[in-house]
């Protein structure tokens, strides 16, 4: 098993023919993704991907015709609310956004609704999911997983690659990687990721990557403390050199009001037992140190 | 976006919230016209407020009061010009001194862990939210605005009363906190801040004495990511506050902040921006920037990117960190080579590029000669190196 996509996971992608939703939908597919449809309005009827995948106006029409349980969005941020509630009202299940630069007030009602019907909603402005050897809804690289017994959870993107990256290297599989997002307005939280981390019986340690601004490292660490403890974790967080009340990039990384500090972060994990590493590179030693065997 | 004190007042006027009007004075002679008509209007004393983004204006000197048009402009001379924590004040704001009888904060901000518009309020007004935070957070008053519907009349209601108020200034209140919601839906802020809020003694038409509800202060923060809707507002940003890079980044749609130290990264993604300038300090060197050419950058956005590091004199040494998702190696790596070809001053530089396109990357970098690096400790090692190397 592997927590929200899998060897069942039947996707359809939201703007599969804009130039980002096409590249990655081929690499979704030669990773072995059940890419079972994609949606374009005023398209439907064509085919993307060389032929192989079936366009779609609507992500009902693509549901009825595919059973399609799972989306990924390829769509600029003035449509990608829309995108999102479309995917709801569709009855998929796991819904993934990649977009960035959603303004934050438009997330605020879709994550209500996306709560309300009982969906999951990845991101938005995340790199996705990877379950290796299984499945890959996103943009996180293919080359740099391996499968394994580690769950990956991350606020951010090319940091998390960074992060996988190093573990591949050390022969270090994952169970599944998540890439949560940078936005103030997530849908899917440090904490239900490892929620679902925790109720996975093939995720034996679980990898953490964090960073300046709010407070969500320091929920996960009370969760830790709470329910992990006897579960090897490390984790990172980016930012100890970050100037206050600079925006940095990320809309939800910024040091306000003396809170949100990457010290703060560090020093609630370690209290929960996590180990934290100084550069994401030592997060394979941390793991094998915390008890972890592969 | 931070915007000035009078702008985030016209804003709140705009959605109807009782703002006393002001004016805004770039001279000693500007403050004392303005404070003359205030005085001619009936106004006791006038109140002369520096206009600069940055907070404790207050306890840095920058507001004052004064009981005559030559003492205004006095004043005024001496706050403008005035360096508040680096930044020098260029503005005033200039308004009739209220009388002020109490004063209550009111906020609204985006909470992240409730994932709603939180609207906050304090008996104890006046001062830093953030300190009554520390000392009393019982005297802080939540409600959470319904995600569907908006702030409802009912919660208003209750966030007044916390705060002790009662006929009539809580359906005044009440009225404005609704008006605090509606101002940050109107214009995509992710802040807005009354404080004080006050109540203030007045005389009405009718000779009268009455308590009336007032936004004496303002502070609104926007959300970059909806300016693009509200074109309106980007007359609103504060270019004397602004490093002349910022809007040269803006440009290129990129994530630049300058720092201090010499060597100039660029990266993609904010958290491997952040973890690269980490391990930089970590390995005994300064980050110049912090730099996310963002995701799926193309050449002409490196190209850009590489000319605003090497804009800054004190920047000795460049580490390029690529690591490939939705932006591909080979792309950067072309765009690196255009930059070189084409750049002012030669910048020893360092390139890791990984993940997406690596592979085309790597040749492309090699047939140009460039200088590589496999994993980011080594990359960063040797762009600290290269540093030293250039500052001997």
């Amino acid at each position: 098993m592997s927590i929200l996509v899998g060897g069942d996971t039947r996707l359809v992608v939201q703007g599969i023919t804009g130039r980002e939703g096409e590249f990655h939908t081929r690499a979704s597919i030669a990773y072995g993704t059940k890419v079972v449809a994609g949606t374009r309005p005023g398209k439907g009827g064509q085919t993307a991907i060389d032929g192989t995948v079936p366009i779609f106006d609507t992500v009902a029409q693509a549901v009825e015709a595919t059973g399609a349980n799972t989306s990924v969005i390829y769509i600029p941020a003035s449509g990608a609310p829309d995108a999102i509630l479309e995917s709801v009202d569709a009855g998929i299940g796991t819904i993934v956004c990649i977009t960035e630069g959603i303004p934050a007030l438009d997330m605020i009602p879709v994550v209500e609704v996306v709560r309300r019907a009982g969906a999951r909603l990845i991101g938005p402005n995340c790199p996705g999911v990877t379950s290796p050897g299984r499945a890959k809804v996103g943009i996180i690289p293919a080359s740099i997983h391996m499968p394994g017994r580690v769950g990956v959870v991350s606020r951010s993107g090319t940091l998390t690659y960074e992060a996988v990256q190093a573990m591949t290297d050390a022969g270090i599989g994952q169970s599944t990687c998540v890439g949560i997002g940078g936005d103030p307005i997530i849908g899917t939280t440090f904490l239900d990721v490892l929620r679902l981390f925790h109720d996975d019986p093939e995720t034996a340690a679980i990898v953490m990557i964090g960073e300046i601004g709010g407070s969500a490292e320091e929920e996960a660490a009370a969760y830790a403390t709470e329910h992990l403890r006897g579960v090897p974790m490390a984790a990172f967080i980016a930012g100890r050199t970050a100037p206050p009340g600079r925006r940095m990039g990320h809309a939800g990384a910024i040091i306000s009001g003396g809170s949100g500090t990457a010290a703060e972060k560090i020093e609630a994990l370690e209290a929960a037992g996590v180990r934290v590493a100084d550069s994401p590179t030592q997060l394979p030693r941390l793991l094998l140190e915390s008890g972890f065997r592969p | 976006m931070k915007i000035q004190e009078a702008d985030a007042k016209s804003l709140l006027l705009a959605q109807g919230l009782p703002v006393p009007p002001w004016e805004v004075a770039r001279t000693a002679e500007e403050v004392k016209a303005a404070a003359q008509r205030f005085l001619d209007a009936g106004a006791g004393r006038v109140v002369v407020k520096a206009q600069v983004l940055v907070g404790g204006r207050g306890k840095a000197g920058g507001v004052k009061l004064a009981s005559s048009a030559q003492e205004a402009s006095e004043v005024g001379s001496r706050i403008l010009g005035m360096d508040i924590k680096g930044i020098t004040v260029r503005k005033v704001l200039v308004g009739a001194a209220a009388e002020i009888v109490k004063e209550f904060y009111l906020g609204a901000i985006i909470d992240r862990a409730s994932r709603r518009i939180v609207l906050m309020a304090s008996a104890e007004g006046g001062v830093e939210i953030e300190e009554v935070a520390r000392q009393s957070p019982g005297a802080i008053h939540r409600v959470s605005a319904d995600p569907l519907l908006g702030l409802l009349a009912f919660q208003a209601r209750s966030l007044g009363l916390a705060v002790g108020l009662r006929d009539p200034l809580l359906n005044q209140f009440v009225a404005i906190a609704g008006g605090l919601y509606a101002t940050m839906k109107a214009n995509d802020a992710d802040l807005v801040e009354v404080n004080p809020l006050a109540v203030v003694a007045e005389t009405a038409a009718d000779g009268t004495p009455r308590e009336r509800l007032v936004c004496l202060d303002a502070k609104i923060t926007l959300d970059d990511s909806g300016l693009s809707r509200h074109l309106e507002l980007e007359a609103l940003r504060d270019l004397d506050e602004e490093d002349p890079t910022d809007a040269q980044a803006r440009k290129l749609g990129i994530n630049f902040i300058h720092l201090d130290g010499s060597i100039g990264c660029m990266v993609n993604g904010a958290g491997l921006a952040m973890t690269t300038m980490d391990l930089v300090k970590h390995f005994g060197g300064e980050p110049a920037n912090f730099l996310d050419v963002g995701g799926g950058a193309r050449h002409e956005t490196v190209r850009g990117a590489m000319e605003l590091i090497l804009a800054d004199p004190k920047v000795k040494a460049i580490l390029v960190n690529i690591f490939g998702g939705i932006t591909r190696g080979d792309e950067v790596a072309a765009g690196l080579i255009e930059a070189r070809a084409q750049q002012a001053r030669a910048v020893p530089m360092v390139v890791r590029i990984v993940g997406t396109n690596a592979a085309q990357a790597a040749r492309l970098l090699q047939e140009a000669r460039f200088e590589t690096a496999t994993s980011l400790d080594e990359a960063a090692e040797k762009a600290v190196a290269m540093a030293k190397g250039a500052a001997r």
